[in-house]
């Protein structure tokens, strides 16, 4: 079993950097949860992983596969590499399959491409993946079009078609997002426990902090194309020491059931996420953030203690309540158009 | 799952019906041509010249006595024979290249556009008068001609309709488990494009009769006596005083083979909205 490590990563679109200096491991049979809000550039670091960036978008930086360099391999080594060694489940299964087409021919596509396998052979074996997604009546859901299924079935149906060539590492790019919630649950559960079966690593993209504390091994969490901090899930989302970690874990622990009532409002991160090239100088979240200072327009260097990096000049400390402590300190949002209006600070 | 039967699909789609059996009829008609045609198309009679229709000639004879249907039904083979060359060429050079521009993009891509923009500022018509000058007239001139003016036309359609299929998730999704582009464009893209393909072929192809039968009227085409619908009207419009029925035959052979193959075109196109419109219910069963 291999592993996967980023290194540097850079991603930009004709010069603009959309992805800067991120670093991290998926170690062998680790699970990863990757958070931040939409626009963190989560998405683009798992694309940039495949080698799989739209038109116009170049990465710099390493990516090894069990020490084998991904981002300058050739076009024909990434083909034998994914869906082999590596491979990912996207966020929308209704799109992410092709609606002509059955769903055993398509489950079928990697075992068909990388093991060579034909007719029976392959149809059984496609029985036996649709099998292990629980999937009820394999031979009959392998006869039917996409549209025939429900969305928790697609992504099933997607996972198959992800863990069939058993890889050493899986991304998972918001696996449940499309899906419905009492849907969610149950597709995770799967995810983890075919992750478990196969013995692969996990990259798992979600917005879902329940999950990534339930699921994952370490986090990392990104935001304006950095990765701000990093750590063992239970440290970080237990104790977060980056401010927008801290915000994050703010916002999900108040949006559990008795979250309001607790906590006496709905705790909500100032802004939103500036648009590509609009993030502040120095810390991209300066300009939301509740605890910045001075030295914030300058890009802060990691903090290193053990597992744990933080990105912060004024991390959260240990003894304030982290997931309260940002909102504390951040005045009430006057009217909403004001606060969402990301200050140039420029 | 109860799938629509065939005559509610019919229903819903006079074009296909009529235009499919318009064709079906040209296509029979050519067939039948080349082992039986009810007169020898060729054989001269100056006894039976310009003679009505009758019994022994359903159609009636033209100025040298020879028999109007069997000429109709030989003239189909030219009719057949250009269309389905030509389109074969600009499928032929068209697909390929489209598909090219559409999966390499960039120079690549830029360069294969530019060339069917060359291609395409010149008339159709007007290079198969060229050609027909330069290499001699003949039913393959023409084709040649048409087929070289089409290509552009099927590049086009091609590069649009697979950039869609390539800007899509399912094949982001194949090429995450290590599909190649030959094979995403054999299993995705092909078969995506198809239906619109199929339509386009298919208006070309009535295009390309209509063309046809103009360059034969102008002697520019098949070469005599070989009976063609075009050269057949040229001939007739010498009699329109006395025998009008002459050009009437085929006019008519030339209007229809025209509609036909473009209603078949329409209805294949409205058959894939039709598709598109009507997705089965979906199966919600079996979440659990």
């Amino acid at each position: 079993m291999t592993g996967l490590s980023v290194r540097d990563l850079e991603v930009s679109y004709h010069g603009l950097p959309l992805v800067t200096g991120v670093s991290f491991d998926v170690r062998a049979g680790e699970r990863v949860g990757l958070i931040g809000e939409s626009g963190s550039g989560k998405s683009l670091t798992a694309l940039a992983i495949m080698g799989l960036l739209g038109v116009g978008l170049v990465a710099h930086g390493r990516v090894t596969l069990g020490g084998e360099e991904l981002l300058a391999a050739p076009d024909r080594r990434l083909c034998e590499l994914r869906g082999d060694r590596i491979s990912m489940i996207f966020q929308e299964p209704a799109t992410a399959l092709n609606p002509t087409r059955r769903i055993g021919a398509q489950v079928g596509e990697a075992l068909r491409a990388h093991r060579g396998l034909r007719r029976r052979d392959l149809r059984r074996a496609v029985v036996d993946l649709l099998g292990r997604v629980e999937l009820p009546e394999p031979e009959r859901y392998a006869r039917l079009y996409p549209h025939e299924l429900s969305g928790g079935q697609r992504q099933r149906v997607m996972m198959a078609m992800a863990i069939s060539c058993r890889p050493d590492v899986l991304l998972a790019d918001e696996p449940t997002t499309a899906l419905d919630a009492t849907v969610q649950a149950k597709v995770i559960n799967l995810l983890d426990r075919l992750v478990d079966e196969q013995g692969c690593a996990l990259l798992l993209i979600t917005h879902d902090l329940a999950v990534v504390s339930q699921t994952c091994d370490r986090v990392v969490t990104m935001y304006g194309g950095r990765v701000v901090e990093s750590g063992p899930s239970a440290d970080v989302l237990g104790a977060p020491r980056h401010p927008y970690t801290a915000a994050l874990v703010a916002t999900a622990v108040a949006a559990t059931l008795d979250g309001p009532a607790r906590i006496g409002h709905l705790p909500t991160i100032p802004g939103s996420v500036p648009a590509e090239g609009r993030f502040p100088s120095g810390c991209p979240f300066r300009d939301r953030c509740g605890r910045a200072i001075p030295s914030c327009t300058v890009m802060p260097a990691d903090r290193r203690d053990g597992e744990r990096v933080v990105a912060c000049w004024n991390p959260v400390a240990d003894d304030t309540d982290a997931a309260l402590g940002v909102r504390e300190s951040q005045p009430e949002p006057s009217a909403y158009p004001v606060s969402a209006q990301p200050e140039d600070p420029r | 799952m109860p799938r629509d039967g065939p005559v509610r699909r019919r229903t819903r789609n006079p074009s296909l019906v009529l235009g499919g059996t318009i064709a079906v009829a040209v296509v029979l008609a050519a067939l039948v041509s080349l082992v039986w045609t009810p007169d020898n198309p060729l054989a001269v009679d100056p006894a039976l010249r310009l003679a009505g229709p009758s019994g022994a000639h359903l159609l009636g004879t033209d100025e040298y006595g020879r028999d109007v249907l069997s000429r109709l039904m030989a003239g189909s083979q030219v009719t057949m024979y250009v269309g389905t060359l030509a389109v074969l060429i600009a499928v032929g050079v068209g697909l390929p290249a489209g598909l090219l521009a559409a999966q390499r993009g960039g120079v690549v891509g830029q360069v294969v556009l530019r060339l069917a923009d060359v291609i395409y500022g010149f008339p159709a018509l007007l290079t198969a008068i060229v050609l027909a000058a330069a290499i001699g007239a003949s039913s393959t001139t023409v084709a040649l001609a048409l087929g070289v003016a089409y290509i552009p036309v099927i590049a086009r359609v091609t590069r649009s309709n697979a950039l869609v299929v390539l800007g899509s998730d399912y094949v982001l999704a194949a090429r995450s488990y290590g599909r190649r582009p030959l094979a995403i464009l054999r299993r995705h893209v092909l078969p995506g494009i198809a239906s619109t393909l199929i339509a386009q072929t298919s208006l070309l192809f009535s295009l390309a009769v209509l063309a046809e039968a103009a360059l034969d009227y102008l002697g520019l085409g098949t070469t005599a006596p070989t009976p063609s619908w075009g050269a057949m009207l040229q001939d007739g419009q010498n009699y329109l005083g006395s025998d009008v029925l002459l050009t009437v035959w085929p006019s008519l052979a030339i209007f229809l083979c025209v509609l036909g193959f473009s209603l078949l075109a329409d209805g294949v196109a409205d058959r894939r909205h039709d598709t598109d419109r009507h997705p089965r219910p979906t199966d919600s069963a079996g979440e659990t």
